[in-house]
């Protein structure tokens, strides 16, 4: 199966052609079938490749397709890498993504742009599997671009609304600044080492120079920062929830933002070799992880809590990947790709039961009226909160005690994100399910659990929320820890841990105590108390409302960046060019037209004055000739 | 004897076509621009086959007392050029069947050639050939512009024509100078390419500069380069939407081709001196064109802005002076050609079905016709350099020579990379998206010919985004050769 392991891309592809020409002549069953059954097929083939990876020795293989780009020197095929990492990664695309196409054809059932809706997550699908399947970084950047479109064309599905527009538009011109930093990254890797094929450059990497390892680390992270939204490109993810919401699942939560730590796990050697590029990413990382908690802490719609969750998660695996540990950020990934699936199918069949509506503040005690939807919820409330055995709790936990090994100071951070997340994800619990029902009459009315093509993918995702955490148990425990050994093969530079078994029994304990603390403050704050978020901003206090308003980054970057952008555009436009440069031309062309105008006088018909010029030019001359 | 050919057919076609009378003559025109097309792809397998072949080349005396000799010949670069334009005077052909042009035997006859001259520009071994062919693919679109062209055409067209004629003087200047350095040792002079090298390469750096700046001054107002561009945003608005397309998509690329094979062979030391000068002028007007198209109501001008923006990079390319940037730069050409075509003909298509081209009087129109808001989109992607689609291959090759170059400078000009992507989302976003509010036109669907030609163009788009190796398999042994001249 390995050798055809080009067929897990080949299929969403063909079935973003047959939806993207004939969608609309097919029925709606057909169509969403189509594309649902074709990410199935890349399932299967990339399990039965997985399992033919697993029992052999050789654990890369390379195939090659075509050759791309030859320009001397500078060769780049198109061809993928199927390793450990990749393996595990197209697991977690083609697996999540069928959930969610299965999910989407009950979601999207009654949307005019039904067939156009699954041509963009078959196009989404094609190329993250190309991202993590290249065997070239510019392979990785073809993906990489490729999502960022797609994550366009999916923000702005409903392309009436011109808010929504914004947002897409957003999302795709700050994913281009980070995917400058990575272009730019790419050319100083073809320069440094001749090659941007992984194998040849990895194994260059340990003898070229420090500095420009640094470099080349940092400008790839540039890219990690626009497509993972990290502290300062994070703010195009929560105005992505425009939107609909399996694609906040697919893509927002467990796939195209993980692109970001999938580059870094990939170029790990520089990581680790570079110590000022691996710091910057770590404290990038717990900067965002502990900043995006706290906004989410006063968000009131359910699927904005989930982008800033989303935000902060993945600040968590960054500064796992900071201090070098790789497997379990992976580990975390796979993890939070499973419960932020669900936790976002889980918002969506919310909404889908509300009508539309997303306040938190207008929901309360749906528990009893969409059972299915609240239990599966309340596992991915769990299983985020940290609490064991849920699967949550082993990711955080190994990549917090990494962390605590690193630097307290870092471990302190990621301690504050953990309980902040807690906090707000059960916060959100409580406000959606507990509580009475704040809504319309009419919504209360309409109230109803979702279909069966909605709730299995859920029940599916609870399942593995709960017993993900298996794939990397702790090792103190004397338990195999799978993902490690899986990845190890992929990270040259292993970082295990040192720490006494004491001291990993006081993190853990620590870590589970303050998060059963957290929950039961939010407890007595929603549900004994029954405290509700303040309907207008004016009775806030002053802290409150620079939370609630995300402390006005929006506003301070149009400031900085897009109104100067324009003022600038402007003055080059009305000023500089139509005035100075264009006025230069003109001028010199009017002088011309001028001198020319004094010069015609000359020619004036009169033979005397013919004659005197004539003589005064002779002498000028002999004068001339007579001084030289 | 085929070069020749490629030269001779439209210029008979194009008489006949002046000989015609009514809508005869635009039927014509597209049938020989076919055929054209046609030939030149079966010179492009001939070169395949034998790159040397003797029958593709015409050498033949012209004025034997001044060694000027009629000498046509192919190399990979300029074969790609002639194949730019065989495939896209046809497109442009159908891409005016919607207007209905008066004196359309003139019209289409002016374009065919037009065509012969660019040939001839691309296939030019002789200095003074070059020089004529140059000069003559002036006249053509000066009175395509002049006779069919919009608003205040008269003012625009001269000060067009004016700008480009002083420009190209200043190059003659330069050719003839290096003629008479030519047979220094037989004595003989020559106009012949070879020749023109080896004489400008005997010369002193302070003549090689005074020969790189005067030649270059020719090809950078035809490009145009920062700041010598001021001529075009006016010129391309005005003139007919096929005029435009002619310009941008392939008379544009006589300057970048003009430095390719003109330019860098002649003057190799006062390239090391100046071409860093050159450079910083091409990234300036990268960033500034980008930037002004962002503030552009009219659709027509944000395209002749970013067309700025896009040429200034193909030109830092070529004058970075390495195998990627050249090569870059070559697959930049045709892929901009190709690409300018297309947004040209969306804006003629917006102005033809709302009867404006105002960026904020628009919208809405994907509510009303879903097809062309794809195309659009396919067209916009491979403009803003997309991976997969055409556009990608020339950027990537070009920042990669750039930075070789200077790591700054790349990253300035690369600065393009979100400037594109801001102006042309921006525009489209506003053009196609929201509710409908063309002020209550029906969009309607695309007419055949319209539809056709924009299909065309995104299937090249697409197919050479994913497999570009044809035209790099012609550029990359070419340019190679090229550079291998400078040493």
């Amino acid at each position: 199966m390995i050798k055809l392991i080009a067929l897990v891309p080949l299929f969403p592809l063909i079935g973003f052609l047959i939806n993207g020409f004939y969608g609309k002549k097919l029925s709606k069953g057909l169509s969403g079938g189509i594309a649902s059954v074709s990410v199935l097929a890349s399932f299967i083939v990339a399990v039965l490749a997985f399992l033919e990876l697993h029992h052999s020795a050789n654990k890369s293989h390379v195939v090659e397709l075509f050759s791309w780009i030859n320009a001397d020197t500078l060769k780049i095929p198109f061809e993928f890498l199927y390793d450990p990492l990749s393996a595990w990664f197209l697991l977690i695309i083609t697996g999540i993504g069928f959930l969610i196409h299965i999910y989407s054809t009950g979601y999207m059932h009654d949307d005019p742009g039904f067939s156009r809706f699954f041509t963009y997550l078959n196009l989404f699908v094609f190329f993250m599997l190309l991202l993590v399947m290249g065997n070239n970084y510019l392979i990785m950047f073809v993906g990489w671009e490729g999502v960022g479109l797609c994550s366009y064309l999916l923000i702005g599905f409903w392309f009436k609304n011109q808010s929504y527009n914004d947002a897409a538009r957003k999302a795709f011109v700050m994913n281009r600044i980070g995917d400058l930093g990575f272009l730019l990254g790419i050319i100083l890797i073809f320069v440094t080492y001749g090659s941007i094929s992984y194998g040849d450059v990895f194994t260059k990497a340990g003898v070229s120079g420090n500095g420009v390892v640094t470099t080349i680390a940092l400008l790839l992270f540039i890219g990690a920062m626009g497509k993972s939204a990290q502290i300062p490109l994070y703010t195009w993810l929560p105005d992505a929830m425009a939107g609909p919401t399996p694609v906040s699942a697919l893509i927002h939560a467990a796939t195209m933002v993980t692109a970001g730590i999938y580059m870094i796990v990939r170029s790990n050697v520089f990581y680790s070799i570079s110590e000022v590029a691996s710091e910057t990413v770590a404290v990038i990382g717990v900067i965002t992880a502990l900043f995006a908690a706290t906004i989410g802490l006063l968000q009131n719609d359910i699927k904005k809590i989930l982008a800033y969750s989303t935000v902060s998660q993945l600040g968590l695996m960054f500064l796992g990947l900071g201090v070098g540990a790789y497997s379990s950020s992976v580990f975390h990934v796979t993890t939070h790709a499973f419960f932020k699936a669900l936790l976002f199918l889980g918002a969506g069949s919310v909404i889908h039961a509300m009508g539309g509506e997303q306040d938190i503040r207008k929901m309360g005690g749906l528990k009893g009226k969409i059972k299915i939807t609240y239990l599966t919820m309340l596992i991915g409330t769990i299983a985020i909160s940290g609490i064991p055995p849920f699967s949550g709790f082993f990711s955080k936990d190994e990549i917090l005690a990494h962390t605590y090994e690193h630097s307290k100071l870092l471990w302190v951070l990621g301690m504050m994100t953990s309980m902040l997340t807690a906090f707000y994800m059960f916060r959100m619990l409580f406000l959606t399910f507990f509580g009475k029902f704040r809504g319309t009459h009419e919504q209360e009315h309409h109230l109803h659990e979702s279909p069966s093509s909605m709730t299995i993918p859920l029940m599916v995702l609870a399942a593995l929320s709960v017993l993900g955490g298996a794939l990397g148990l702790p090792e103190f425990w004397h338990m195999p820890n799978w993902m490690s050994e899986h990845l190890s093969p992929i990270i040259l530079h292993k970082n295990p841990s040192t720490l006494d078994h004491t001291t990993e029994w006081t993190l853990m304990g620590l870590a589970v105590l303050s998060a059963g603390v957290v929950i039961y403050f939010a407890h007595a704050m929603f549900i004994t108390n029954g405290v509700l978020p303040m309907e207008s901003e004016e009775k806030m206090k002053p802290w409150q409302k620079l939370v609630y308003n995300k402390y006005y980054m929006d506003e301070m970057y149009d400031m900085v960046f897009r109104k100067p952008l324009d003022l600038i555009s402007t003055a080059f436009y009305k000023f500089l060019d139509l005035q100075v440069i264009d006025g230069i031309v003109n001028g010199v062309g009017t002088a011309v037209k001028g001198t020319g105008n004094v010069v015609r006088l000359l020619q004036n018909g009169n033979i005397g004055f013919y004659i005197v010029s004539m003589v005064l030019g002779i002498i000028l001359i002999l004068l001339f000739t007579f001084i030289i | 004897m085929l070069t020749g050919l490629l030269i001779i057919l439209p210029l008979v076609a194009s008489l006949l076509v002046f000989l015609t009378k009514g809508s005869a003559a635009r039927t014509l025109a597209l049938a020989a621009s076919v055929a054209e097309f046609a030939l030149s792809l079966f010179v492009y397998f001939q070169f395949k086959a034998n790159p040397a072949a003797a029958n593709l080349g015409l050498n033949c005396t012209w004025v034997e007392s001044m060694g000027i000799k009629f000498s046509v010949g192919l190399d990979g670069i300029g074969l790609l050029m002639v194949l730019l334009t065989t495939f896209l005077v046809p497109l442009i052909i159908l891409s005016s069947f919607q207007n209905n042009y008066e004196k359309p035997n003139s019209f289409y006859g002016l374009i065919l050639l037009m065509q012969m001259a660019l040939v001839g520009v691309f296939v030019a071994n002789d200095g003074f050939l070059f020089y004529v062919f140059w000069e003559l693919a002036l006249i053509p679109i000066y009175f395509i512009c002049l006779l069919w062209g919009g608003e205040n055409r008269a003012a625009i067209t001269f000060k067009f024509f004016v700008y480009t004629l002083f420009g190209s003087l200043f190059m003659l200047i330069g050719l003839i100078y290096l003629y008479n350095h030519t047979g220094l040792e037989s004595g003989i002079k020559s106009w012949a390419i070879n020749d023109l090298y080896t004489a400008g390469k005997n010369l002193t750096l302070d003549q090689q500069s005074a020969v790189f700046w005067m030649i270059f001054l020719a090809f950078a107002i035809k490009m145009p380069v920062f700041p010598l561009h001021t001529w075009q945003p006016d010129t391309y608005v005005t003139a007919p939407t096929q005029g435009t397309m002619l310009l941008s998509g392939i008379m544009l690329k006589m300057g970048t081709f003009g430095v390719i094979k003109w330019l860098l062979p002649v003057a190799p030391l006062a390239l090391e001196k100046w071409g860093g000068t050159a450079i910083l002028l091409s990234s300036i007007g990268i960033v500034y064109a980008s930037c002004i198209a962002i503030v552009q109501k009219d659709y027509k001008r944000l395209i002749a802005y970013s067309s700025i923006a896009h040429v200034g990079l193909i030109s830092a390319g070529i004058l970075s002076a390495n195998q990627q940037g050249v090569q870059g730069a070559v697959i930049q050409m045709l892929s901009h050609g190709v690409n300018v075509v297309g947004l040209f003909l969306i804006a003629d298509i917006l102005l033809r079905h709302t009867g404006n081209r105002e960026i904020e009087k628009l919208g809405g129109i994907r509510n009303m016709n879903g097809q062309f808001a794809v195309l659009f989109l396919i067209v916009l992607l491979g403009s803003v350099a997309l991976p997969l689609t055409n556009g990608f291959i020339g950027e990537f090759l070009l920042i990669n020579g750039v930075y070789q170059y200077s790591a700054g400078m790349a990253a300035f000009a690369g600065l393009s990379v979100i400037l594109g992507a801001v102006y042309m989302l921006r525009s489209y976003q506003k053009i196609m998206l929201g509710e409908k509010t063309t002020g209550g036109v029906e969009f309607g669907s695309l007419a055949m010919s319209d539809k056709v030609t924009l299909i065309i163009v995104c299937v090249v788009i697409i197919a050479f985004g994913v497999y570009p190796k044809p035209l790099n398999d012609l550029a990359e042994p070419a340019v190679k050769t090229l550079l291998s001249t400078l040493k």
